[in-house]
């Protein structure tokens, strides 16, 4: 045999790529309980961090969309405040001294800006029609109510238009209410009864209606004196203020404070909030929520990583003889190195995809699961746990890489 | 074409210095059989893996093909390893999840050689070894027999011109053992340099010089007629 050979003595003295790929997807295939325990840290990983922000997401979303549906050119007072403001009873104690009543509301009605107003009480009550019963929320509103929430009726009419003060025992019921209550029967007319008192439906909810916290199918409304009585409360819950236009809304606060201060004694005793500043800050805090899951799942991406060296550096304690060989083979501690690199930067990568799969798989089924929650991962999430995922696995496989190209071939073979 | 000049290898065991190799002066030309023999830390391992470029001279010259081999960068050594020597182990080494073609293949794959050419070589190979049906088999459903062949195939895959074989027989029953011995002098009949290191004398006595080895050092290096006589 000669010294050198025709064949050997042209291509330059390094492992051709696509050799290199093929040795790792071998290496991987041959050890394939090792693989696949990787493959779930790195999968688990990438899927969490897909899953965890589309639920953020989807979560900001929805919010965003109940406050859509709660009307539009909102203000809404609220009894007591927020912030300190001067000394008195109230700030101290934190109690508010007087209440938010219904010619507080009255009052705001002079305003020009203002083109509709609705008083609101909340509270729970049996309802009973012929020996079924059913605890329902109660919500006491006015005529404006149904516009200004852009809600719609199926059946009958709305709370009447008239005084306020005045409690008439008509109620307006959701439509799952109907169908639990009435079932086959017809509901409109009939006489229902909520706690003690008696009230006539004459209307019936359309059902698309929704809004935070309320399911307009469940509730039952009634005139708010009506509720002020049943409840027994003489202050409002919330006061929801539509105005003419958007840009009317800071004079319209404005107007609603001072003119609540001076019925009040001189007191600011109401928070007056607009929509925009409540959808801004549930934005806020959601987003910072999705982030902060992001950023946790991410730790678990990161722990994945860190699994992969621990891993491959077993690996390559395992594989010392293969390493040793390879090395009398004629591979130097460069080629040694790349092929361990690549070997774990093909593992994450497919990790990663898995990952990416099973994510997109598991928000499909949260849509799925909750089809009012859009649950789509954000586009940044699913770069950045892509990238994440094969940054920590190139990144932890440096040390294992650089173990195997350090090994001496001579002990690497002994061991036997 | 191996000449070792004044070569010292020492290791370091807790603050004892070991002369695993004491002052190695040897000259083998090309297409030698050697026997290399002697009783367990005589050294003759460390003149193996030495001559194989695995392990370095504490101090020394190394000239292979008249180049001095002591100096080259480790990049360097790899690719003279990879074109110059080829391993024949006791234990085979080979890698357990590739196939006894790919095995054979390994050499050409870290040379770089592109697929179409390795594949002719290998078919090559597989049948100068009488491996050919064997070509998609796992070491695992290998004889020893046909393993050894098959790291045989590898070692000379890239035509080099020294085979350096440590206890090749080690793992293998006597018939095997045989053909395994009768395949390398094969190869040293069409020219190789053949090293064998082994602990049995019926081998021993095969080889055309041989070189008994004590403490690190060459005791006695003796050309002999060969007990039998390996040509047909």
């Amino acid at each position: 045999m000669a010294a050198s050979s025709p064949i050997l003595a042209r291509p330059p003295h390094m492992i051709l790529a696509r050799d290199t790929f093929r040795f790792g997807w071998n290496a991987l295939k041959g050890y394939h309980s090792r693989t696949i325990l990787m493959l779930l840290a790195m999968t688990i990983g990438v899927a969490s961090v897909l899953m965890l922000t589309a639920l953020g997401e989807g979560a900001r979303h929805y919010v965003r969309n109940e406050f859509a549906s709660l009307g539009t050119n909102l203000v809404i007072v609220m009894p007591g405040r927020s912030e300190t403001a001067g000394v008195g009873l109230g700030t101290m104690t934190g109690v508010t001294p007087r209440d938010l009543t219904l010619d507080d509301v009255k009052a705001l009605t002079r305003n020009p800006h203002i083109t509709r107003i609705a008083p609101m009480n909340v509270g729970s009550a049996e309802i009973s029609w012929q020996g079924r019963k059913r605890e329902v929320p109660v919500l006491g509103s006015t005529h404006a109510l149904l516009e200004i929430r852009h809600w719609h009726l199926a059946q009958g009419s709305f709370l009447p238009k008239g005084d306020w003060n005045r409690p008439t025992p008509v109620c307006v019921i959701g439509a799952k209410v109907r169908n639990e209550i009435f079932g086959p029967h017809p509901a409109l007319g009939q006489w229902i009864r909520l706690g003690e008192n008696r009230y006539r439906v004459i209307g019936i909810m359309g059902s698309e209606g929704r809004s935070i916290g309320v399911d307009v199918q469940e509730i039952v409304i009634i005139p708010v004196a009506s509720a002020q009585q049943l409840f027994n409360v003489p202050s409002l819950f919330r006061v929801l203020i539509e105005t003419r236009t958007r840009d009317a809304m800071p004079r319209v606060i404005k107007f609603t404070e001072d003119t609540l201060q001076a019925r009040h004694q001189g007191e600011r005793d109401v928070t007056v909030i607009t929509q925009d500043a409540v959808l801004a800050t549930f934005d806020r805090i959601l987003g910072a929520l999705t982030y902060a899951v992001g950023g946790i799942a991410a730790i678990s991406l990161a722990v994945a990583g860190i699994l992969i060296m621990n891993v491959m550096l077993i690996a390559v304690s395992q594989r010392t003889a293969e390493i040793g060989l390879l090395k009398a083979l004629g591979a130097s501690a460069h080629t040694i190195e790349l092929l361990i690199l690549v070997e774990a930067l093909l593992l994450s990568c497919l990790g990663g995809v898995i990952g990416l799969a099973i994510g997109q798989l598991g928000s499909w089924g949260i849509r799925l699961a909750f089809p009012q929650i859009a649950a789509y991962p954000p586009d940044w999430a699913v770069v950045a746990s892509f990238l994440v995922a094969i940054v920590t696995g190139a990144l932890f496989s440096l040390l294992p890489a650089r173990k195997a190209a350090k090994l001496d071939p001579v002990l690497a073979l002994s061991r036997h | 074409m191996i000449r070792l000049e004044q070569i010292h290898r020492n290791f370091q065991v807790g603050d004892q210095t070991v002369h695993a190799l004491d002052d190695i002066n040897l000259q083998i030309d090309q297409g030698e059989y050697v026997s290399v023999m002697g009783p367990s830390g005589s050294g003759k391992s460390t003149l193996l893996n030495l001559l194989g470029l695995l392990d370095r001279p504490s101090s020394g010259k190394y000239f292979l093909n008249q180049k001095n081999v002591t100096e080259l960068s480790e990049q360097e050594t790899a690719r003279t390893r990879n074109r110059n020597i080829g391993f024949v182990f006791q234990a085979f080494h080979l890698v357990p999840r590739l196939t006894a073609a790919e095995n054979i293949e390994l050499p050409l794959i870290l040379a770089g050689v592109k697929p179409e050419q390795r594949h002719a070589r290998v078919d090559k190979a597989l049948e100068a070894m009488h491996l050919s049906d064997r070509a998609q088999h796992k070491p695992e459903q290998l004889s020893g027999g046909q393993r050894q062949r098959v790291a045989i195939a590898r070692a000379t895959i890239t035509e080099p011109s020294v085979l350096l074989a440590d206890e090749p027989t080690g793992n293998l029953d006597q018939k095997s053992g045989h053909d395994v011995i009768q395949t390398l002098e094969a190869l040293n009949q069409r020219g190789i340099t053949l090293i064998v290191v082994t602990h049995d004398m019926a081998i021993g006595d095969r080889s055309r010089r041989r070189i008994n080895m004590l403490d690190g050092r060459i005791q006695s290096d003796s050309r002999q007629t060969p007990a039998h006589d390996p040509r047909p």
